[in-house]
């Protein structure tokens, strides 16, 4: 579009002389998006990366406020709700766009893992897409702590206790997480540096190769629509996928104003090392099922401590996550691989049970 | 002669090679070096608190209650039984770290985190605790309580 040499006045000219905006240009106008039944399901993506920038945007915000010490971590945040203009708005955005974005992260893992598109040549987008997954679930757990209640507490320590269950390099790791040898001023500290910084710089990173390895192969067409004879449609990504992105993006953004006005963040009881874990005391939803296993698990297994059979076991199934795309042969040669759908709907059946069960099972018996 | 110039050229390369590599991964090692050991927090010695005096009468614990103290740096649960007999335990629970609580509903021990029970001598008898918990030794003498280390 536009006239060659000076399309929008001089100051796009002057610009595009010097950074190439020309080029950028024909790289927007080139995407396209394929038309049919499954659409819905590319909106995802772009869904957990507004989430995404929600985060960073009111979690800077929070950084003004926000004091990093055993001594003053809860009253700081306390000062926030109470005191600050709208502090309370703040951290009840960023609470909730947390929730949500890991919530659209978890449907966009899923569906590209039912609609196959990890195929070949998207094996190493799966791999850092499951990278990011990890992240985003380090952002929680070190996220969940900095308010320094009770809560986050003993979720912090059962979470970090966890890593002990890891052969021969346990102890080790555990003391490496927590600053030491018990979850204390240290731990937060430590959390702190890792939440704000070291996650996001990991981020930008794996993140910057996630969407340019989308933009490089383009949105993946599902096997079944491919067997129909591909998809036969396709519309600009810019600007008409751009904008049924944004009325997405603004829907997302309505729910997070009314969650966040109608059910604002909580903050509990201060963290006191010396008092017993609180009744009913639970992780972030997405630890959850994980949790509820522990309980399920006797004190031992084979012979084995029953935690570290769950633990190595949600290790293994990780790994495995992360493998589909070479383990999927099937789908990788271009045939139709029911097991692997069957798999899928078997782990969401399995995170989808554990967690109504954490919810609902007496926490007292 | 150009074959042994090419041969010179190929070992001076190979010289050079070997000295950037070795330069590369010793500056390697002299940066991660003093990082990783930078992450590793220092060992603070060990509480060496062995035993206790609490603030606490013994006429003041009723039958059937159980208080959280501060052993050294870790809690500790203090129990007087239904039959009136004091008790004190560690109150880390084995699993996974929580701190336990004292059930007066159930009179035996609970960890709230991932519904532990241990009995009135400590041993886990129901849920996922592999261990029993560390028993600790509770003496009146006066009228105050002391708790130290069983040894």
């Amino acid at each position: 579009m536009g006239l060659p040499g000076a399309p929008y006045g001089k100051l796009w000219t002057w610009l595009d002389e010097r950074i190439g905006l020309a080029e950028l240009e024909k790289l927007a106008k080139k995407k396209q998006v394929p038309v049919h039944r499954h659409g819905l399901w590319y909106y995802l993506g772009g869904m957990t990366l507004f989430l995404f920038v929600v985060q960073v945007a009111s979690g800077i915000l929070l950084l003004f406020y926000y004091r990093p010490s055993a001594e003053e971590a809860y009253e700081s945040v306390q000062f926030l709700m109470a005191e600050v203009e709208f502090g309370w708005l703040i951290r009840s955005i960023h609470a909730w766009s947390a929730n949500l974005m890991i919530f659209a992260l978890f449907v966009h893992l899923f569906s590209v893992l039912l609609l196959k598109a990890y195929r070949p040549p998207r094996e190493v987008t799966w791999f850092s897409g499951v990278a990011l997954l990890a992240i985003a679930l380090g952002f929680g757990f070190t996220g969940y702590l900095l308010p320094w209640n009770e809560l986050a507490y003993f979720a912090t320590k059962v979470g970090t206790e966890i890593t002990g269950a890891i052969p021969v390099l346990g102890r080790f790791l555990v003391r490496l997480l927590r600053g030491g040898d018990e979850v204390t001023g240290a731990t937060l500290t430590r959390f702190y540096g890792i939440h704000v910084a070291v996650l996001p710089a990991l981020v930008t990173l794996i993140l910057g190769l996630h969407l340019y390895l989308v933009q490089k192969h383009g949105m993946s067409v599902p096997p079944g629509v491919e067997q129909r004879g591909g998809a036969t449609r396709s519309m600009p990504f810019v600007p008409n996928f751009l904008l049924r992105d944004i009325v997405g993006w603004l829907c997302a953004l309505a729910i997070l104003a009314a969650l966040a006005a109608f059910l604002p963040a909580e903050l509990g009881r201060k963290a006191d090392p010396f008092a017993p874990a609180p009744i009913g005391i639970k992780p972030e939803w997405y630890f959850m099922f994980m949790f509820q296993t522990l309980k399920y698990l006797p004190s031992h297994i084979l012979g084995l401590e029953g935690e570290i059979v769950g633990i190595l076991g949600f290790g293994l199934a990780g790994l495995f996550l992360l493998l589909i795309p070479f383990l999927d042969r099937r789908a990788a040669r271009g045939e139709s691989s029911r097991m692997f759908t069957w798999i899928g709907i078997a782990i969401i059946v399995y995170i989808v049970v554990l967690t109504y069960l954490g919810y609902t099972a007496s926490p007292t018996r | 002669m150009p074959e042994r110039v090419l041969e010179d050229g190929e070992s001076r390369r190979r010289f050079i090679n070997w000295m950037l590599g070795t330069g590369v991964g010793a500056f390697l090692v002299s940066v991660l070096y003093p990082v990783a050991r930078y992450l590793i927090p220092p060992t603070v010695g060990e509480s060496t608190a062995a035993t206790v005096t609490l603030a606490i009468k013994p006429g003041d614990v009723k039958p059937n209650t159980g208080q959280i103290f501060k052993f050294g740096s870790r809690p500790a649960l203090l129990v007087r039984t239904p039959a009136g007999e004091l008790k004190a335990f560690s109150a880390v629970c084995t699993h996974l770290n929580c701190t336990v609580q004292y059930r007066p509903d159930l009179s035996h021990i609970w960890c709230a985190c991932h519904n532990g029970h241990f009995d009135l001598n400590g041993q886990n008898i129901a849920g996922p605790p592999p261990r029993p918990l560390d028993a600790l030794v509770a003496n009146v003498r006066g009228s105050q309580i002391v708790v130290s280390k069983s040894t």
